[in-house]
């Protein structure tokens, strides 16, 4: 089916030239990091995950987020979706690609990753996120790939494919879950060390990977001869609104608790971010935004009207996109080490190089993305013979 | 790499001599003795300063200003090869000063007496008995010995920092670029790291295995002590008896191994 990609008229030739024009200079930033070191980030020894682990914690969140499209094919066999779970299956591939690469682009000596192979240390939780990560991505590539062949030869997929694509929702949640345990389960950071953590992230992925979906979903109806369908976007959106809502419940829980009980380890993190601690205020305008992006969206998507309006609604899926990317890939990685364990306010801010080289990575995921949907939609056309 | 490799074949080479000469014509000699063939084997070296469980004490009455803290900063710096950088965001530290607030996030109040307010206290890491950075490290660059000292393997260490995110003490630093042009006169009896990778104190734990005091400790003036936790009879358990001694965030259960007399 590959072969599918290298057909395409001059739009879809365009976009894979910028991707690529876009991951090529990113290269070049990625290979002068490998030269001289991290030091070309903002990080330090304070805030010593950044923009790179920020963004992987965030796509972990999209990736898991795909099986909100696969969950009621199979499980509920709510037939509707069964357009559209290879869309929800691709972009966790896309999804969970950009992830493996910011951690590789994170590491301090990325050549020796395979350490945590070749000394596998059951007791830390990155080993356990390698494992469900890669397992995740394998999963995803089996099942997306052997549905969409036997969609195109017209036959039914076979039985182990559907064991399989079970098993991969069962194993969707706990990519998320593990990562979030690489930071909840810390002694020492305040802003993490909360049981709440898991399902809000969780929460937040469960709104943000199906938003993203949708809005693909949207464009695919705009550039293609493929409908994933009208009902299938509602359906998608009643699943986003549900898990938006339950995030900012969450988070909200996390507030209570942080300022009823006023222990300032757990409340110091919370005040640098949303009111600036000690002078400190570098993301204070960043998460406002994001709240206020947050329950625009809940707003929009509550009221039938609204969230039936496929314009509103696609506002309301960017607005919630953005909202939920600072609330993770800004503010849940630095917030955690600001302040540090001597109380030292640090902040951090990206460096440009740094803000490439994350470009490149989505731009690498984007690219990966097009030729995956590519492929499907053009099989879509075929079956369809439209 | 090159140059890591060497500095470390370097060290390996000044182990061998230290812990290997002596009993290597040990073991030669017990297999003549007993007349039957084994393999190598491998003794400690008899001088090698040992415990079942290091602890240190600092009695910071013994301490004035920074300046009486410097010289031993200073000593560590210099015997374990930590650079020094302009920029504060590549900055690395093994040991290093800060005030009680800071030091003692959960201790510290607002009429905390005069002399603890502007005294600077030594920070360092803590080996703790549960620590969190080797539970967190995916390779176990970062491991525990059994005498409670944590050690770092800095060719093992693939750089990913969750160790750093872990200890609750701040208390490792990464190389966020080469740090050997950083470095004011090389000791070529230790390491030199390269780029991306972490490190912190290591309780001196190669002179320990030569029969010396950590770096600290000697430049002290007595300030400083080491010793055995689990030995009653310790310089550390002495001065533990018969002092109130304190440490830094006990409520996580850590159970940091440097104990303060303030
Ligand atoms: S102080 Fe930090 S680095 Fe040292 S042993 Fe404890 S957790 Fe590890
Ligand atoms: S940075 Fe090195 S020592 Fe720290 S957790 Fe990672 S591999 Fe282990």
């Amino acid at each position: 089916m590959l072969e599918l990609a290298f057909k395409g008229g001059k739009k879809y030739w365009g976009l894979i030239i910028g991707l690529l024009v876009l991951m090529g200079i990113a290269f070049g930033f990625w290979l002068w990091q490998l030269s001289f070191g991290l030091g070309i980030t903002g990080m330090s020894r304070d805030v010593s995950w950044g923009f790179y682990i920020a963004q992987f914690t965030f796509l972990v969140g999209v990736a898991a987020g795909g099986v909100m499209v696969v969950l009621p094919y199979y499980l509920h066999d709510y037939k509707a979706f069964g357009r559209i779970t290879i869309l929800g299956e691709f972009l966790a591939i896309a999804a969970v690609i950009m992830c493996l690469m910011f951690i590789i682009a994170d590491l301090g000596q990325p050549m020796r990753a395979i350490n945590v192979i070749f000394y596998p240390t059951p007791g830390s939780i990155l080993f356990w996120d390698m494992i469900v990560l890669n397992g995740y991505l394998l999963l995803n590539i089996i099942v997306g790939w052997n549905v969409l062949e036997a969609e195109r030869n017209n036959i039914k997929y076979p039985g182990w494919v559907k064991a399989l694509a079970i098993f991969s929702i069962v194993w969707a949640p706990l990519i998320h879950t593990v990562t979030a345990y690489l930071y909840c389960g810390l002694p020492g950071r305040g802003f993490w060390l909360t049981a709440i953590l898991a399902p809000r992230f969780l929460a937040s992925a469960f709104a943000a990977g199906p938003a993203l979906l949708i809005l693909l979903s949207l464009i695919i109806r705009r550039v293609t001869k493929f409908d994933p369908g009208r009902e299938q976007i509602q359906s998608l959106a009643k699943i986003v609104t549900y898990a938006i809502i339950i995030n900012v419940f969450f988070f909200l829980c996390e507030v209570f608790v942080v300022f009823y009980s006023r222990i300032p380890s757990h409340m110091d993190h919370i005040k640098y971010l949303f009111v600036g601690l000690h002078g400190h205020s570098a993301l204070v305008p960043w998460m406002w935004t994001s709240i206020l992006f947050m329950v625009t969206s809940i707003i929009l998507l509550v009221i039938p009207a609204t969230r039936k309006n496929e314009a509103v609604l696609a506002f309301a899926c960017v607005i919630l996109f953005i909202g939920t990317w600072i609330d993770k890939g800004m503010g849940m990685i630095s917030g955690g080490f600001v302040p540090n364990p001597l109380h030292h306010v640090v902040e951090y801010v990206p460096t440009i190089p740094e803000l490439i080289i994350t470009l490149g990575i989505w731009a690498t995921g984007f690219f990966i993305l097009t030729i995956l949907f590519k492929i499907a939609v053009t099989v879509k056309e075929e079956v369809s013979g439209v | 790499m090159e140059n890591s490799r060497r500095s470390f074949l370097k060290l390996a080479g000044i182990s061998a001599i230290g812990l290997g000469t002596k009993p290597v014509l040990d073991a030669f000699a017990s297999s003549e003795a007993h007349g039957e063939k084994h393999g190598p084997e491998i003794f400690p070296n008899q001088e090698a300063l040992t415990a079942k469980r290091w602890a240190m004490v600092i009695d910071t009455r013994k301490f004035e200003s920074e300046a009486d803290l410097d010289p031993i900063i200073e000593a560590c710096n210099k015997i374990h090869n930590v650079p020094k950088f302009k920029e504060k965001r590549h900055e690395i530290d093994w040991i290093w000063v800060d005030e009680f607030k800071h030091v003692f996030t959960d201790l510290e109040h607002e009429f905390v007496d005069d002399r603890l307010k502007h005294l600077p206290f030594l920070v360092l890491c803590n080996h703790c008995e549960n620590p969190a950075c080797v539970r967190a490290c995916p390779t176990k660059a970062t491991f525990q010995r059994e005498d409670g000292i944590v050690l770092m393997d800095f060719h093992r260490c693939i750089g990913c920092r969750f160790c750093m995110a872990a200890c609750p003490y701040g208390s490792r630093s990464f190389n966020f670029r080469d740090p050997r042009p950083f470095i004011k006169e090389e000791n070529k009896a230790f390491p030199t790291r390269m780029k991306g990778v972490v490190e912190k104190c290591n309780f001196c734990a190669e002179r320990l295995a030569v029969g010396k005091m950590p770096a600290c400790v000697e430049a002290s003036n007595g300030a400083i002590v080491v010793g055995d936790l689990h030995d009653p009879d310790s310089e550390v358990r002495e001065l533990l008896k018969n002092n109130y001694t304190i440490r830094r965030k006990t409520h996580l259960g850590a159970g940091p191994a440097i104990y303060y007399i303030v």
